[in-house]
């Protein structure tokens, strides 16, 4: 459906969440009393969108790993946490309250994601990967050795308790906020920018791309939402305790993002909402020694679908049964998904073998693609 | 004087299964150009097969048990889970690691539950050194560490694999053209990481006797920071990082007030390090070419 310039399938995620919200506010707000349980999965939902989506922005789309977002996640939920409770008294527990918790603990995340992301410029996938985990585990520690009159140290940090009938409505909205942001920036010149960093980072920066600009800009709005999402989840969970936002935190958010598929918003909200509710509906059936199947899920998750994805010798295989066309051809073109470029990228070779050179022909065809590697 | 020793002695074992477990990352990153995320979790299952062989009452079994054991897993992993990725992006090939690592802690959860196993493999008691009181296991730790790390160099130098490992890990595809079966060359080194984290598991389980599925995450993080520190892909480069590393956790948990934060400030030496020398104190600089 196309009207103008308005074309349907880049604004569905909008409109079928805001949708959901109307609905489910108005409902809420009309006196519905929507059991309590139902609430914070909703919560929970919308915590983990906005955390996957922002991870997505540097995994999907900078190409880079994160496995920090917890820890980032961490300081917004201790700084928005602590801001609310000192601000309860001074202006009571509103939607003013809410929102400067929420500036503050955005903003805490947004300069450790600059922290984060100096060295990030400096560094390249595995070392970058390690710098953010251990960034997470920083954090962690210095939060749980903190004072009890300060952060509470290990027995965690006690937050105001909010409304749940309008709580998950806020949520919600901020999911929207963090769709309209991202979705956008990653739409714009400047995400086709991040995709170019991300496809070849030499090749951007010889065709003018400000590689340190957009590096910092994707890490520090990434953090800041993954600060947003920690407010979020202090105001949800009543307490905040960093033994929470561990390493395996930061895994299952990158579950989120590898399941939707890299380089997919819409994917990742999916991904999101499917693992939130699968948690606990997991966490009802196992329970004791049989949790664990969880993680032995998430775990068989993430290697079967990267292998699938990525594997070279399954290639053939992908293109004949390709498992996800219908999904392609709902978003093939948006341009926020540069379609399977990054395969092709991927099978140029770096240093040319003698049988290439012996077969190469001289009327120029598709090697024309490579021509910038 | 008694706890400077101490403290020195503490640091250097140590430090020498840091640098054993960090021998495993540099050389498997040197030579496939993979983080193994699941090396750590190499010395988890080395610790409980330690505490499977253990059932026998032969401490020599059950080492022997865990070596082999975790050198045919460390071949599998690489058959299974690496293998099939070679030649697609970094990340691709990072995410996976990860998963086999995560797949590996619940999987021994699931055998062993989740309540650590208690095991005693050897009790060499103590000694009386320089008016301190030192565990006899810290120094096998470190005998054996230097012997280990000894040979490995050797090895590494003077044998015809030891020489083709260091020319896949110049250049792959010259060493292929030289004849080097590189494939092969990978396994090996797998296998030897593999066996080299099956040993820090055991002094791992010597220097506190519990195994648990979690054992090998947090060694096997902080071994990769020693290789990161000594300059990732260089063998020195490894011993050096984890020593180094060792002498700081055993500094840093003799002071009290900075004791809680020892994580803390190991990581955050780590990313100080990285920001003023990115390939660490040992690495070689690699200009990228286009």
């Amino acid at each position: 459906m196309k009207i103008g310039n308005f074309k349907l399938r880049h604004y569905i995620n909008y409109i079928v969440i805001g949708i959901l919200t109307l609905v489910l506010g108005t409902m809420s707000l009309t006196g519905t009393r929507f059991d309590n349980s139902l609430l914070f999965l909703l919560e929970k939902v919308a915590i983990s969108i906005i955390l996957a989506v922002s991870l997505s922005l540097v995994v999907g789309f900078l190409g880079e790993l994160s496995l920090g977002h917890a820890g980032f996640m961490c300081v917004g939920a201790y700084l928005g946490g602590k801001v609310a409770t000192l601000l309860v008294p001074m202006l009571g527990n509103g939607p003013l309250t809410f929102l400067i918790a929420l500036i503050a603990g955005a903003g805490a995340a947004a300069i450790c994601g600059i922290i984060i992301g100096i060295p990030a410029l400096r560094l390249r996938g595995d070392y970058l990967a390690i710098v953010t985990l251990a960034f997470g585990e920083i954090v962690k520690s210095l939060f749980q050795n903190s004072s009890d009159d300060s952060f509470g140290g290990s027995l965690g940090l006690e937050t105001p308790r909010y409304d749940k009938h309008y709580l998950f409505i806020l949520a919600f909205l901020l999911v929207l906020v963090t769709l309209a942001v991202i979705q956008n920036l990653i739409r714009s010149k400047h995400g086709r920018a991040i995709t170019a960093i991300r496809d070849n980072e030499i090749a951007a920066l010889a065709s003018g791309t400000n590689v340190t600009k957009y590096k910092l800009l994707a890490f520090t709005l990434s953090a800041a939402f993954a600060g947003v999402a920690g407010v979020l989840y202090s105001y949800s969970n009543y307490t905040v305790q960093s033994a929470k936002f561990g390493y395996n935190y930061s895994i299952e958010i990158l579950v989120m993002v590898v399941l939707g598929g890299m380089g997919s918003i819409n994917g990742s909200i999916l991904a999101a909402a499917l693992i939130t509710w699968l948690n606990t509906k997991l966490a009802t059936v196992l329970t004791g020694d049989l949790a664990v199947l969880q993680n032995l899920l998430y775990a068989l998750i993430l290697i079967v679908i990267v292998i699938y994805n990525n594997a070279p010798a399954l290639k053939g295989f992908r293109d004949k049964y390709n498992l996800g066309a219908l999904a392609e051809k709902l978003i093939k073109h948006d341009p926020a998904r540069v379609k399977d470029d990054k395969a092709k990228w991927d099978v140029v070779p770096t240093k040319i073998s003698m049988d290439e050179i012996l077969s190469v022909d001289l009327v120029p065809q598709d090697h024309d693609q490579g021509g910038s590697k | 004087m008694e706890q400077i020793f101490s403290t020195l002695v503490n640091g250097l074992s140590l430090g020498g299964i840091y640098a054993m477990i960090a021998l495993g990352y540099t050389m498997v990153y040197g030579i496939a150009k993979l983080l193994n995320f699941a090396h750590g979790d190499i010395i988890m299952v080395g610790g409980y097969l330690i505490y499977v062989g253990m059932a026998t009452q032969m401490p020599l079994a059950a080492v022997l048990l865990a070596v082999v054991g975790c050198v045919v897993l460390g071949i599998c992993i690489e058959k299974v889970a690496y293998r099939p990725l070679r030649g697609a992006s970094p990340l691709a090939v990072l995410i996976t690691a990860i998963g086999v690592s995560y797949f590996m802690q619940s999987m021994a959860q699931i055998i062993f539950g989740s309540a650590p196993k208690m095991v005693t493999v050897y009790d060499f008691g103590a000694v009386e050194l320089f008016g301190a009181t030192i565990q006899v296991s810290s120094l096998v730790t470190l005998a054996v560490a230097t012997v280990v790390m000894t040979v490995l160099t050797l090895f590494v130098k003077y044998t015809r694999t030891g020489r083709a490992m260091i020319a896949v890990s110049e250049d792959n595809g010259a060493a292929q053209l030289m004849g080097i079966d590189v494939n092969r060359i990978i396994t090996i080194t797998f296998a030897i990481g593999s066996a080299l984290a099956a040993l820090a598991g055991l002094f791992y389980l010597l220097k506190a006797p519990a195994v648990s599925s979690t054992l090998g995450a947090m060694p096997g993080i902080k071994a990769f920071t020693a290789a990161v520190i000594g300059g990732i892909g260089s063998i020195p480069g490894a011993m050096l990082g984890g020593i180094l590393l060792g002498m700081i956790e055993s500094v840093s948990y003799k002071i009290t007030a900075i004791a809680p934060y020892t994580d803390a400030i190991e990581f955050s030496i780590l990313i100080l390090i990285l920001l003023v020398r990115p390939t660490g104190f040992l690495g070689k600089k690699r200009r990228e070419k286009v």
